[in-house]
Formats: C-alpha cells, sequence, structure tokens
C-alpha cells in the first residue's frame, strides 16, 4: 500500500482552517479580467486529516532526532531545542520596522557578527547569504569586485580548485563568471604544492579550500600556501564546511584566507530542515570589507543601524536582512558554549572521528588517506564491496550511511562525520553494523533494505520519464 | 554545556584507543603559528540564563503584529496547525534526502509543494525551493537566459527593488546586460523586445500595489523570441488570474504572505516555477514521483546532472541547500486553507487594504499614487519624510509607512492590509497617522 498524497485525502467542499468570516465579493474589489478563472487545484482536507497526513509522512522520514546521520561534510550534530524557542521570540519582526523598534534584533546580529569575526579571525561579515554555496557566491564576488577596483578584472579569470573540493566551489566559481582549474591532490591527500605554485600567476583570481579538508585532513602547508597566494596576488577563500573540525583551536584568517563562509546550518546547529533553510554569513580582511553586500549591521551613537552607504558594495545577494531566525539560533548556541565549550565540541567532533576510524579499520575497512584526520574521514570498503550497497544495508540495520561516492579522489568513499554530540556506544554500534555487513551474503546487500517505507527506487524512469506534480501525466 | 555525551573517562579510553594523550593532542599537527588564538568570546551560560538574555533583547524590540507596513512582507496569521507539524523532528532535522527509503516524509512533501506551487502559478513544474523571492528571480532569468542563449534582460521598476538589485548582482557575474523599464503611472509600460533580450520581467501586483496585465508583456517577449519572467505574490494567486494562464513562461517569488512568521525577513521560501520543456535547464531540486521494487509508489531527486554534486562546474546553479522546511510551510498552509480559504485570506487582504486606503486619504496632506486597481498594498505620497513619519507611528505603537526609495518619487511610502485588520484598527491606524501629520 502506497502512503496517500495530500491530493488522494482530498473531498470536494471540505474545509480545515477558516480565517475570515465576512467574505468579500471578488468582483466588487477586482476587475473581472485580472481574476483567475479557474480555482487551483488545492487540497480540501481538514485539520486533522491534515495533522494525520503530515505525522505519517514525518515517520516515513529520519533525521538527527530519530537516527544516528553520519554524513561527511555536512556535520549532522544535534540541534537544540532551546533554539526552536528563541527563534519564536523574534518571529513577529518586520524587515522594514522602524530600526529604533528593532533594536534587539539589530544587537542580536552585530553580536553574532563579532562573535563569528573572533573565531574565524576576519575583520568584516556579512550574515545576509542564505546558504553555504550561496556565501561562496557572495565571497567570489567580492573577490571578483576587488580584483576589478584594482584594474585586475580582465586579466584575473581563473579560479582554483582541489581535486577533492565540494562540488559547490567549481559550481560556484563558474556562477561567478570564472573558469575553474582543478589543482591534483598530493599522495598524503593534501594539496600538492608543486603542481598549485604551476597553476598561480597574474591570470588566477582565487583559491578556493576548504580545511580541514573533505578527506578530513588539515591542511599542513596552509601558510605556505597563504604566502604563496599573496605573492601572486591571488585571494584565498576558505570554504566553511568543515570548520567544526577546528572551531576555537585554528582560525582561517590566521592560516592567511581573505574570505571565509559560514554554514550556521552544520557548525553551529541551526537544524538543517530537510535541506534548508541555512545560513551562510561571509567574513573577510579588512581590504575586501568595501565591497561587503549591503546593508551591514552597524553600531552608532544612537543605536544600531543598518548601513547602505557603501559605494563600493556587490550591491544584494538576498532580500531583507538574511535568514535572520538562522541567526538567532547560531547566537544561543555560541552564547550556550562559549569558547571552552566551543573548542571542548570541535575536540570531541576531531576524537569521535577518530576513534570511529579505528573501529571501522578493525572491521576490515581501508582508509586510503590515513594521516591525522580530524572531524571526518573517508574509508573504503574491501575489495567486492559497492558504497551503494552497502549504504542501503546501513539503512536496513538502522543507521543513515555516510556520505558516499565523495570525494571523487577516492573509489567508493564512504565519508564519515560523526559529530561531537554522538555517544561512544552509538559509534560502537555503527562500526557493529559495518562489520556485519561485510559477513551478509552479496544478494542480500544488493537488495537492501527491506523493511523501510521504501525499498530500492526506479531511478532510470524518474530520470526518462519525470513526474513532478500529482497533476503530471508523465 | 554543550550537548556532548562523554564522560571522562570514556573520553580517556578513547583517547587512548587513537593514540593520544591528550584532547590537544588532537591539534598537535597543526602549524603552531595558528593554533591556541587568543578568541574573545561571551562566558558560557546556563541555558535559562540563554533565553533570558534573548528575551531581554527581543524586548528591545515593537512586535509587528498586524503592522501596516508592506514592501514583500505582511502580517499574516501564522496558523499553529503548521508550526507544530514543521516543528517535528523528523522534518527538522534532517538533511536533503539523498536516502530516498528513509526519506520518504520530505520527498512526498516536497513533491506535493511542487504541485501546489505550479497548480498555483498555472504552470507545469516547480523545483523544490529557493532561498527567497530575490534569488529566485536571479535563478529565473538565468534559467530564461540559458534556454534562449541570448544575454538582454528587461525588466520593470515595478520588480520589488531589492529583488532588482540581486538579479543585478547574480547578472553583472555572469556579463548580462540589465534595462530597467521605467514605471509611468505607477505600472510597466509595454516596452519594444529587442532581438538581444532574453527574459522580460514583470511583477504582479507590481512593488507599488498596482495589477499589472501581464498578456501584452507576453506577447512582446515571445514575439522577439524572449521569455517572460513573471514575480507573483502567491497568497494573490488563489485570486489573481496566474502567469501560466497569461502565458508567463516562468514563475517567481516569495513564500513570506502563506502564512510564515516575517522574522525580520527571513527564513522564507523562494519558489521557481516553469514548464516541463524547460526542466533539463531548472536550478535546484526537483523531486519526482517513481516505483521502488516491489511496485508502490515512491519519490526521489531526479535529475540529478543539473546539479553542483554531480556536475561541479557544469551545473546549472550552485544551489544546495535550499529552503526546504519553510517550503513545506507553505504547503501545509495550503492544505490547510485549500482553495476556498486560500481565496478568502487573499480577498480580505485586498478589502480591508481598500478600506485603509479611503480612511488614510481622509488624512490631511496625504495623497494617492498608487493607481487603481491595486491588491493588498498601495503608495501614498506625505506631506512629511516617510522614515519620520515611520518612526512617529511606531512612537504610538503602530507600524505602518514603509519609505519607498526615491526612484519611484518623492514621500512616498507602502501601507498594506491583511486577513488580520479589523475596522477599528483601521481607525485606530487612520488616527495615529493624523496625529502624526498634524
Amino acid at each position: 500500500m502506497s502512503f496517500p498524497l495530500i491530493f488522494e485525502r482530498s473531498r470536494k467542499g471540505r474545509r480545515g482552517l477558516k480565517l475570515v468570516k465576512a467574505v468579500p465579493k471578488a468582483e466588487d474589489l477586482i476587475p473581472k479580467e485580472h481574476l483567475r478563472e479557474v480555482p487551483p487545484r488545492l487540497p480540501e482536507v481538514d485539520e486533522l486529516t491534515l495533522v494525520r497526513h503530515y505525522t505519517g509522512l514525518s515517520r516515513r522520514q529520519v533525521g538527527v532526532d530519530t537516527t544516528f546521520y553520519p554524513l561527511g561534510s555536512c556535520t549532522m550534530k544535534y540541534n537544540p531545542k532551546l533554539h526552536e524557542e528563541t527563534a519564536r521570540l523574534f518571529a513577529d519582526l518586520h524587515p522594514y520596522q522602524d530600526p529604533g523598534t528593532a533594536q534587539g534584533a539589530l544587537r542580536l546580529m552585530w553580536e553574532l557578527g563579532e562573535y563569528l569575526k573572533a573565531l574565524t579571525g576576519m575583520d568584516a561579515i556579512t550574515l545576509e547569504p542564505a546558504a553555504g554555496a550561496h556565501g561562496e557566491l557572495t565571497g567570489i564576488l567580492i573577490i571578483r569586485a576587488y580584483h576589478e577596483d584594482r584594474g585586475e578584472g580582465r586579466t584575473r579569470r581563473v579560479v582554483l580548485v582541489p581535486d577533492s573540493a565540494h562540488g559547490s566551489n567549481p559550481a560556484t566559481a563558474s556562477m561567478a563568471g570564472y573558469q575553474v582549474r582543478e589543482v591534483p591532490s598530493g599522495p598524503d591527500g593534501e594539496v600538492d604544492l608543486e603542481a598549485l605554485k604551476r597553476e598561480l600567476g597574474p591570470h588566477v583570481a582565487a583559491i578556493m579550500l576548504t580545511n580541514p579538508n573533505t578527506l578530513g585532513l588539515f591542511e599542513r602547508r596552509i601558510l605556505e600556501i597563504s604566502r604563496l597566494a599573496k605573492e601572486a596576488g591571488v585571494q584565498l577563500y576558505y570554504d566553511g564546511a568543515n570548520l567544526n573540525a577546528v572551531m576555537g583551536w585554528a582560525r582561517p584568517g590566521d592560516m592567511g584566507f581573505d574570505v571565509v563562509h559560514l554554514n550556521l546550518h552544520k557548525t553551529f546547529t541551526v537544524p538543517h530542515g530537510g535541506g534548508g533553510p541555512g545560513s551562510g554569513p561571509v567574513g573577510v580582511k579588512a581590504h575586501l570589507a568595501p565591497y561587503l553586500p549591503v546593508p551591514l549591521v552597524a553600531r552608532g551613537e544612537g543605536g544600531f543601524y543598518l548601513d547602505f552607504g557603501r559605494p563600493k558594495s556587490i550591491g544584494r545577494v538576498r532580500s531583507f536582512h538574511g535568514n535572520f531566525l538562522a541567526l538567532v539560533r547560531a547566537w544561543a548556541y555560541i552564547r550556550t558554549l562559549g569558547l571552552p565549550g566551543l573548542k571542548k565540541a570541535a575536540a570531541l567532533a576531531v576524537l569521535n572521528a577518530r576513534y570511529l576510524k579505528e573501529l571501522l579499520k578493525e572491521k576490515g575497512y581501508r582508509v586510503p588517506y590515513d594521516g591525522p584526520t580530524m572531524h571526518e574521514f573517508v574509508a573504503q570498503p574491501p575489495q567486492g564491496f559497492r558504497a551503494l550497497d552497502l549504504a542501503k544495508g546501513l539503512l536496513e540495520l538502522g543507521f543513515h550511511p555516510p556520505t558516499v561516492y565523495f570525494p571523487l579522489i577516492v573509489k567508493e568513499a564512504l565519508m564519515v562525520e560523526p559529530t561531537e554530540t554522538e555517544a561512544k556506544e552509538t559509534l560502537e554500534a555503527f562500526a557493529e553494523a559495518m562489520g556485519e555487513l561485510l559477513q551478509r551474503p552479496k544478494e542480500w546487500l544488493e537488495n537492501a533494505p527491506y523493511s523501510t517505507p521504501v525499498r530500492r527506487l526506479d531511478e532510470l524512469r524518474a530520470n526518462k520519464h519525470p513526474k513532478l506534480t500529482y497533476f503530471d501525466e508523465g | 554545556m554543550d550537548y556532548t555525551p562523554h564522560t571522562e573517562e570514556e573520553i580517556r579510553e578513547m583517547l587512548r584507543r587513537v593514540g593520544a594523550e591528550s584532547l590537544e593532542d588532537l591539534f598537535a599537527h597543526l602549524p603552531k603559528e595558528v593554533l591556541n588564538p587568543p578568541i574573545d568570546l561571551p562566558e558560557p551560560l546556563p541555558e535559562w540564563k540563554v533565553l533570558e538574555e534573548l528575551r531581554r533583547l527581543a524586548a528591545q524590540n515593537l512586535p509587528a503584529h498586524k503592522a501596516f507596513l508592506g514592501g514583500g512582507v505582511r502580517s499574516h496569521h501564522v496558523p499553529p496547525v503548521v508550526q507544530a507539524l514543521a516543528a517535528r523532528g523528523e522534518f527538522l532535522t534532517a538533511y536533503t534526502p539523498y536516502q530516498p527509503e528513509v526519506s520518504q516524509g520530505v520527498l512526498q512533501a516536497t513533491f506535493e509543494y511542487q504541485t501546489m506551487i505550479a497548480e498555483l502559478t498555472g504552470l507545469e513544474v516547480a523545483n523544490a525551493s529557493m532561498y527567497d523571492g530575490a534569488t529566485a528571480l536571479a535563478e529565473g532569468v538565468l534559467l530564461a537566459l540559458r534556454e534562449t542563449g541570448r544575454m538582454g534582460v528587461l525588466v520593470s521598476q515595478g520588480v520589488h527593488p531589492e529583488y532588482r538589485a540581486v538579479l543585478r548582482a547574480y547578472l553583472e557575474a555572469v556579463g548580462a546586460k540589465l534595462l530597467t523599464l521605467p514605471l509611468e503611472g505607477g505600472r510597466t509600460p509595454v516596452p519594444e523586445v529587442g532581438e538581444e533580450v532574453g527574459a522580460v520581467v514583470v511583477q504582479n501586483p507590481n512593488f507599488l500595489g498596482a495589477l499589472e496585465d501581464l498578456g501584452p508583456f507576453a506577447e512582446a517577449a515571445h514575439g522577439a523570441g524572449a521569455l517572460l519572467v513573471a514575480v507573483a505574490d502567491p497568497l494573490s494567486l488563489g485570486v489573481l488570474r496566474p502567469p501560466g494562464a497569461y502565458g508567463a513562461d516562468i514563475a517567481v517569488g516569495d513564500g513570506q504572505s502563506l502564512g510564515l512568521p516575517m522574522g525580520f525577513g527571513g527564513p522564507h521560501f523562494g519558489f521557481l516555477a516553469t514548464k516541463k520543456a524547460f526542466v533539463r535547464q531548472l536550478p535546484g531540486r526537483l523531486v519526482s514521483e517513481t516505483v521502488d521494487v516491489e511496485g508502490r509508489r515512491g519519490f526521489l531527486l531526479t535529475l540529478q546532472a543539473r546539479e553542483q554534486y554531480i556536475r561541479r562546474a557544469k551545473a546549472k546553479s550552485n544551489i544546495t541547500t535550499n529552503a526546504q522546511l519553510t517550503a513545506l510551510m507553505g504547503a501545509m498552509y495550503l492544505a490547510a486553507l485549500g482553495p476556498e480559504g486560500l481565496r478568502e485570506v487573499a480577498l480580505k487582504g485586498v478589502e480591508m487594504a481598500h478600506k485603509l486606503h479611503a480612511l488614510l486619504l481622509e488624512v490631511p496632506g496625504v495623497r494617492p499614487f498608487t493607481p487603481r486597481p491595486f491588491f493588498n498594498e498601495f503608495a501614498l505620497a506625505l506631506p512629511k519624510d516617510p522614515e519620520a513619519v515611520r518612526e512617529a507611528l511606531a512612537e504610538r505603537g503602530f507600524h505602518g509607512a514603509t519609505p519607498v526609495p526615491r526612484e519611484y518619487g518623492e514621500g512616498l511610502a507602502l501601507f498594506a492590509a491583511t486577513e488580520l485588520h479589523e475596522e477599528e484598527d483601521l481607525l485606530a491606524f487612520r488616527e495615529a497617522l493624523r496625529e502624526v501629520l498634524a
């Protein structure tokens, strides 16, 4: 039995929420030619049916609240319930209300900006970008404006990314009008310094790096990389997806990065919400501050205000003031933990990952770049096993699988990030399950999962004949 | 409090297992020049104190419930049933549904969302959501440029100025040319569309609240081989002729009006709908129905070759995280109201806005600006500086008079009404404005 769609629960004439007592006549208010002729085919359900529908759907879904979720590079840590309550305190504010009546909200933004600057070692910050990739685009547009301002916009046309980079890095560079060049990783999994030197030059605008990188390895030669970049007039971009590993222990600003984006929905506990909304603040060094998007929250004699007077700004990347309610949650997280708590969280994220790595090696998994990995690591199954089948097997055993087939430089990659909020026994149970999978018959693995709400789905059919809405004939 | 479960003994045991002496040891390989920097952060606080501090900050704001402020965000009823359902941990704490077998909740709800947006806009498909209305517009225009292979964009001045600012930032990056069509008498004149133009962009109702007839724009765009991109308010589509019925090729907008908290501007969600023929150029996630190995209906992310994690530098967009949960809240709202409920809420706002319009024009010195017919917002010309008026109204406990950028004219402010406003609210607000302008 398939779970019904909300449209299949619909009954003509059934009503749920009724918010209006006396309903005016459309024709009295709006000229007929502007009115819609056919009503939208929205579901017609009562409130209890609505509640059963979405409650039922939620039971066909796993989240951090239900399941260990060790997705590499996604930092699926616990999202404190406190934060949901705090966000409600600020729900009823209008972005265009008089700033004098929003001093608490503006102060919160200003303070969060100060905290994030302190944690990243940056001089100025925007809270406007709505997600990590959005922060990347903002950061690269800032770099572009900087080069153009110096008369080097036409010559610096290339952005360098390591071959281990997140896909959003090259996609961002393309979106900002740049050509992308990949820099190979060396045998130790870190950026190949010689290869990087060959690529650097007056045609390069920026290097985008994640540190620790997607193999979980800290780029130990980062100071040399940043020196080389500086000498070549190249801006160094920090993808903050992996900041959880070094939060409080080391700062991108001190490593020589010029631009940093943060993922408040990873490192700073804003819930992922099934894919969003997130928040992607961007911090920059002083030389890039004039190009930050408008408005910035500023502090003046009369209180906090929105500063639009920034002639070199790249403009706007989002309407209003960004995903403000995400900022409230991040503020609450930082104030709850303080520096000691953030450092402990980072250290235990690393400890959990290292511990789990040892357990998985014991179970027969390989770790091809087995250096001093930090908050995540990339494992490989023994010969003959497919990462996809192991992932599907894990679903059957009650775990969300790691990120699979990424980074691209490791075959059958299983990218594991347990985060600091998971208990030792959870890691051990996960390792047991991973070990058990290697004992299962191949056929069992290839057909797993069995008892999930649906089993393996026909992707090919969806790609060839996508059915994208209920009314879509396919 | 740091939300970590480790006991001291467990930490010692785990450190032994990984061959480290201490937690500091785990960072010993970092360059010493960058290790342990001095960082100035406030002391950690217990949970009750964090809540207290935030309540203190919240008390420094004057809530904008029943605000008369316009400008793309309005004070609407936020149904508790939607809030309660969206707060379920399975929705709240899930990642992107890359493992469909355990993500049918988010996937099916997104499929239903896509269906509802397609229905509202009168188009065939919608993606899983964008960050907000402004970025949905920018991505919608980029889609039109990819589809037509052209680099020119004509955008009406009636499109929200912040949306146009975002559009400009996105288009400059790829070297596209943006030309603005100034409003005439509060509406957009139908332009001549040149060969280089790939997208014509019009908002209905426009930024000043006036209704635009999109039909002639569709004709002008199509006649020149360009696409029409319509910016729409989803609540208005419960009543108004949808973009698709006018011949628009792409519809975008912001979902706040579908019962989402204003939240000082976000998060809301952006929607992006288009024709099925353009689906392979769509940015962002897309959910399709399919079947599992037992023939049961199921849902998954599809046409992923468009996306960054597969295509990298050749992706249609870099978008990854979107606004899934807020988009699902929009869908829950639409399901809670149904077509009748949505129509009623939309019409009530229009009715109250017209009553408000008439009442505010009674105040000496106030002149009309937005031409009729308008929807649930309108601009008025005020005899005093709008920012000062907004401030003085706030001192009297009212939120109203969103200052309109000077490009539209001097002394203009936007006013809005919604289903939340009752006759006595309008009267009290008129009196406050009368005092402020006296």
